[in-house]
């Protein structure tokens, strides 16, 4: 598991948001603490997105199954920070930079739970996988695309909570930029895909399968498209949610 | 533990002076200006003797409109407040200079009487100070001063109206003739807005009127803020964020006499431009 380094230090995110200077010390530790889980369940999604997708690579029923089991503590650590959010909602009345804090993680951990989600679907076809034959055909050229496509999408994933939790908003905007390459990537496997199940339509139960995960890999890039949009938001202040690339830099330039 | 015990027992860090004045103060960021200005203030200075209370400030007030003036205590805005009507007349040793309009008209003209313009511009206090007179006597007192009625029934009707417009009248409309000081805190100080309303008065200074009353109460005189703006124009004074985000329209940040940060209170409150107005609403030292 690959998880950021900055989750366990103050710089970056506490030190840009001055998460340390609030007058109540209690305070600091509830933001703080916010911050923590944040980065916990990011790091958890990002475990099960990998461990997913391996399992759909490997053929590894057992490992598709622990991911599905899993996602349950997903769900908690949603569920978790949700009741935090919405005790220091109501009992500080948080304003500003914590106010975007607090409005930035209640949408981010819904963007993480889908991801989770997400993990789950490579979890049950990694199970038929395996039980189908696909996964063992020789030169089996869509796995090694969705391989491709996975580990583009790892990465972007990994970097996205990293910028997250150093406030890093010119990597976010670049990693909102990359995501049209993701989306190309999804095509191209489409396509392949297409073409081998008119070639052979007794894999299209398979080819199906695979389609669904590169699927569900080209969402989990969308969503992290949403953290970073989260990220500009938190930072800046500005809402940056359906606007094209230039229209971001502009606003924030203003 | 309930939240306000707790949040009573936490440590809290010690704060001072110096270290918020660690960060320049240069010109106001925001906007200052109003479309449609009921006053407008430029260039303002106030001395208390040989100490600066306000310093250059310029701001206008919109027209039917609230405007709230918060910041640490001692930085000024009850002293700008109080400029408007000119309650700083009855200081001696303070020396107010720069601009003040209200509909383009100067409020330190020489010609003009300041008992006048207070009827114009009204003022509401922290504490409620009803005079020791009937509930109706009240608010009569202010018309009958100010001769804004020939006869008894229209004297009725101001009273009523102004009662009403506070939203006292039906809680009152039974013991008009009871003492104001016999009211509860809450109903004293929507006497003190009828008072103030009975008298036609185009601009309500508030000095903190909720700082002394219970959460209903506050939530009510709150609401009248709201319904009152459609006919006056409002600058109240708070230490509450909260109160000045929920009945504002336009927030202005003072910091040690200077006039830091104004913009709309929607911006204010979710991305303030300074890292004073930033640390002052989330409560953060310098």
């Amino acid at each position: 598991m690959t998880t950021p380094k900055e989750t366990n230090t103050p710089s970056g995110f506490t030190s840009k948001l001055h998460l340390d200077k609030h007058i109540s010390r209690r305070f600091n530790e509830e933001l703080e603490q916010v911050r923590n889980l944040v980065m916990n369940m990011g790091a958890l999604v990002e475990q099960q997105v990998n461990d997913g997708l391996r399992a759909v690579l490997n053929a590894d029923e057992k490992l598709a199954a622990k991911v599905i089991e899993r996602d349950r503590e997903v769900n908690t650590m949603e569920l978790e920070i949700d009741e935090y959010c919405t005790q220091i909602l109501a009992r500080r009345q948080p304003a500003a930079s914590d106010l975007r804090l607090i409005v930035s993680v209640i949408k981010s951990i819904t963007d993480l739970e889908r991801m989770g989600d997400e993990a789950v679907k490579f979890g049950k076809n990694a199970i038929k996988l395996a039980k189908g034959s696909f996964a063992e055909e020789e030169g089996a050229r869509p796995l090694i695309e969705l391989k491709h496509l996975g580990n583009h999408v790892s990465s972007t994933l990994n970097r996205a909570l990293t910028a997250y939790a150093q406030m890093d908003v010119a990597e976010a905007l670049e990693i909102i930029k990359d995501d049209s390459i993701i989306d190309e990537e999804f095509d191209n496997i489409s396509r392949l895909l297409v073409t081998k199940m008119m070639e052979n339509p007794r894999e299209i139960k398979n080819a199906l399968r695979v389609t669904w995960c590169a699927r569900a890999l080209e969402r989990i890039g969308d969503h992290t498209t949403n953290l970073c949009e989260y990220i500009v938001y938190l930072v800046e202040g500005k809402d940056v949610r359906h606007s094209s690339i230039e229209q971001i830099k502009a606003s924030i330039s203003k | 533990m309930n939240a306000i015990t707790s949040a009573k027992q936490e440590q809290v860090n010690v704060t001072t002076k110096a270290s918020l004045s660690q960060i320049e103060l240069t010109e106001t960021v925001g906007n200052i200006y109003a479309d449609d200005a009921k006053m407008s203030i430029r260039n303002a200075n106030v001395y208390y003797g040989d100490k600066q209370a306000i310093d250059n400030i310029s701001l206008d007030l919109a027209k039917n409109q609230v405007t709230a003036l918060i910041g640490p205590s001692g930085c000024g805005k009850s002293t700008f407040l109080r400029c408007l009507n000119r309650m700083n007349d009855t200081i001696d040793i303070c020396k107010i200079t720069g601009q003040f309009t209200l509909d383009d008209e100067d409020i330190y003209a020489k010609s003009l009487d300041p008992v006048l313009l207070r009827a114009r511009v009204g003022m509401v206090f922290q504490k409620p100070n009803p005079f020791p007179k009937s509930i109706y006597e009240n608010v009569a007192y202010g018309a009958r001063i100010h001769g804004l009625i020939n006869n008894k029934a229209e004297l009725d009707e101001i009273v009523e109206t102004s009662l009403q417009k506070a939203g006292l009248f039906n809680e009152v409309k039974d013991r008009l003739n009871d003492p104001g000081t016999g009211l509860s805190g809450g109903q004293q100080q929507r006497l003190c807005i009828a008072r103030t309303i009975a008298v036609s008065p185009e601009v309500i200074l508030m000095d903190e009127p909720a700082s002394a009353l219970d959460p209903i109460a506050t939530a009510i005189i709150e609401e009248l803020i709201d319904e009152l703006k459609e006919k006056y124009t409002i600058a109240i004074v708070t230490h509450s964020m909260q109160q000045a985000a929920r009945v504002s329209q336009h927030t202005a940040y003072f910091h040690m006499g200077k006039l830091v940060e104004m913009g709309k209170t929607e911006d204010i409150f979710t991305r303030p431009s300074h890292k004073l107005t930033e640390n002052y609403i989330t409560g953060r030292f310098g």
